[in-house]
């Protein structure tokens, strides 16, 4: 179901996010607009997982404005989010991405269709009898996927979706991740893994203490950081 | 039932009188549970996720209510229905509706406030998921319910003991009369103040009896069904 309106571009206009006295996210602009992969990178509590949740409308800023496609105070009507540890409901697999649907206005005769179609995306069609929660956490991460472009969503927010996975389901996500992108859905992923940025990342996003420091094209970023602290980070040192 | 019987052998005579009381008492207390069921668990999804002025009193009193005494209620439920009360005119004192009607009242708040307790907890784990799936408030609460079944179980089971122990309230709108509205606790009342305690202890063993086999069904039920689904 194709809804008439877009969630992009996304806008960020001088956000900040204070909690107590603590700055988390330190008055950024930026704007999301369709294009190769996003990766958000910088140490924990940079503020990564916070810029998503401001982008996807789940925290509010305390001082900015955030607009979907020229709309504030939008609901997610073409945006998605995977978390670090998805929660999975008390249903099947398949019952999980015709949740989804529903909730995505999917109709109900259409439903059973697009779930098998949803779970041969993600790999798991041998599995949507099972409880979701009996998943091991490659397969959860996989449905969590499902249940996410279930809402055919123009931009898909992942924050560190592999930081507790193996490297075969780590392999696994990205593959999904990577073929969301192919079609066209516009990525924008947290990740702390610098390989995950190599082989992923269209553009980066470098992030300190709550300050978008660098965005630039990932190749560029890799090779020639134009900042003292990514420079750092990119060695492997601690940047505080 | 005659008094020179004990209780065991009116078990396992078959005696008609017992088994009718014991069903008696099943049904008031069953349906008591399951229109209370219908209440409360709405009611507590719905306290557990809408914010508005005045809700922590509103939590505090549902869980004051859980102690709610079983005469009280009767009381206030005979004042209802009594001849001359404002639904006199129902003619159902005395009637075995009535009592699912007072046990209903008296287990509401327990379900209520354990539903309640059980939905906050969840939405906690909940919450940005379903946010970011932009689910209604209705669509909330029926998740939440939904996923939270086994546990709102033991809401059940404590709103049927309470039903299923209390004797003050079923007695007050019941009347304790014999072969239409005596239950298993009025019976043991009466049956202990004619001084039948043979009798009324048989009565109270049955009793306890159901209690823990209902409560160990609805257990394994639980066991069963969370292995299944995780």
């Amino acid at each position: 179901m194709r809804a008439p309106t877009s969630d992009l571009p996304l806008v960020l206009d001088g956000i900040s996010l204070q909690a107590g006295a603590t700055t988390i996210l330190d008055r950024l602009n930026l704007t999301i607009a369709p294009g190769p992969p996003t990766l958000i990178v910088g140490p924990n509590g940079a503020g990564k997982s916070t810029l998503l949740r401001v982008m996807m409308g789940l925290a509010s800023p305390t001082a900015g404005r955030v607009s979907w496609g020229g709309r504030t105070a939008s609901p997610p009507l073409r945006r998605a989010i995977v978390f670090q540890r998805p929660v999975m409901l008390r249903r099947t697999v398949a019952a999980n991405v015709a949740y989804a649907l529903a909730q995505a206005g999917t109709p109900r005769r259409q439903r059973a269709e697009r779930v098998a179609a949803l779970l041969e995306r993600v790999g798991l069609p041998d599995l949507a009898q099972r409880p979701a929660r009996k998943l091991s956490g490659g397969e959860q991460q996989r449905l969590a996927l499902a249940r996410a472009l279930a809402r055919d969503p123009e931009i898909l927010l992942l924050d560190e979706p592999t930081a507790s996975l193996d490297p075969a389901a780590t392999r696994g996500v990205e593959e999904i991740v990577l073929m969301a992108a192919q079609s066209g859905i516009k990525i924008v992923m947290a990740s702390h893994d610098l390989g995950q940025v190599r082989r992923l990342a269209g553009e980066v996003m470098f992030m300190v203490r709550g300050c978008l420091r660098e965005r630039a094209a990932a190749a560029d970023f890799l090779d020639h950081p134009t900042t003292p602290e990514a420079a750092a980070f990119l060695r492997g040192d601690l940047v505080i | 039932m005659s008094d020179q019987y004990s209780a065991w052998q009116l078990i396992l005579n078959g005696d008609a009188a017992l088994f009718a009381i014991v069903r008696l008492s099943l049904a008031v207390s069953l349906s008591a549970v399951a229109l209370a069921a219908l209440i409360g668990m709405p009611l507590g999804a719905l306290l557990a996720l809408a914010r508005f002025p005045g809700r922590s009193v509103l939590v505090v009193l549902l869980n004051a209510l859980m102690g709610l005494p079983p005469v009280v209620v009767g009381l206030a439920v005979y004042l209802l229905l009594s001849r001359s009360g404002p639904l006199g005119a129902m003619g159902i004192l005395f009637t075995p509706t009535a009592m699912v009607i007072a046990q209903t009242i008296l287990i509401v708040p327990i379900i209520a406030a354990l539903t309640r307790q059980t939905i906050e907890d969840l939405w906690a784990e909940y919450r940005d998921e379903l946010t970011a799936m932009d689910v209604s408030q209705t669509g909330r609460m029926v998740t939440l319910l939904w996923d939270a079944r086994f546990s709102l179980l033991t809401a059940l089971l404590a709103g049927f003991g309470r039903a299923a122990a209390e004797v003050g309230a079923v007695m007050i709108v019941g009347g304790n009369i014999d072969g239409f509205t005596r239950t298993m606790t009025t019976a043991v009342a009466l049956e202990t103040s004619k001084g039948n305690l043979p009798l009324a202890l048989g009565l109270g063993l049955v009793l306890v009896a159901i209690v823990l086999a209902i409560n160990a069904a609805a257990w394994g039920t639980r066991v069963w069904s969370e292995r299944q689904v995780g």
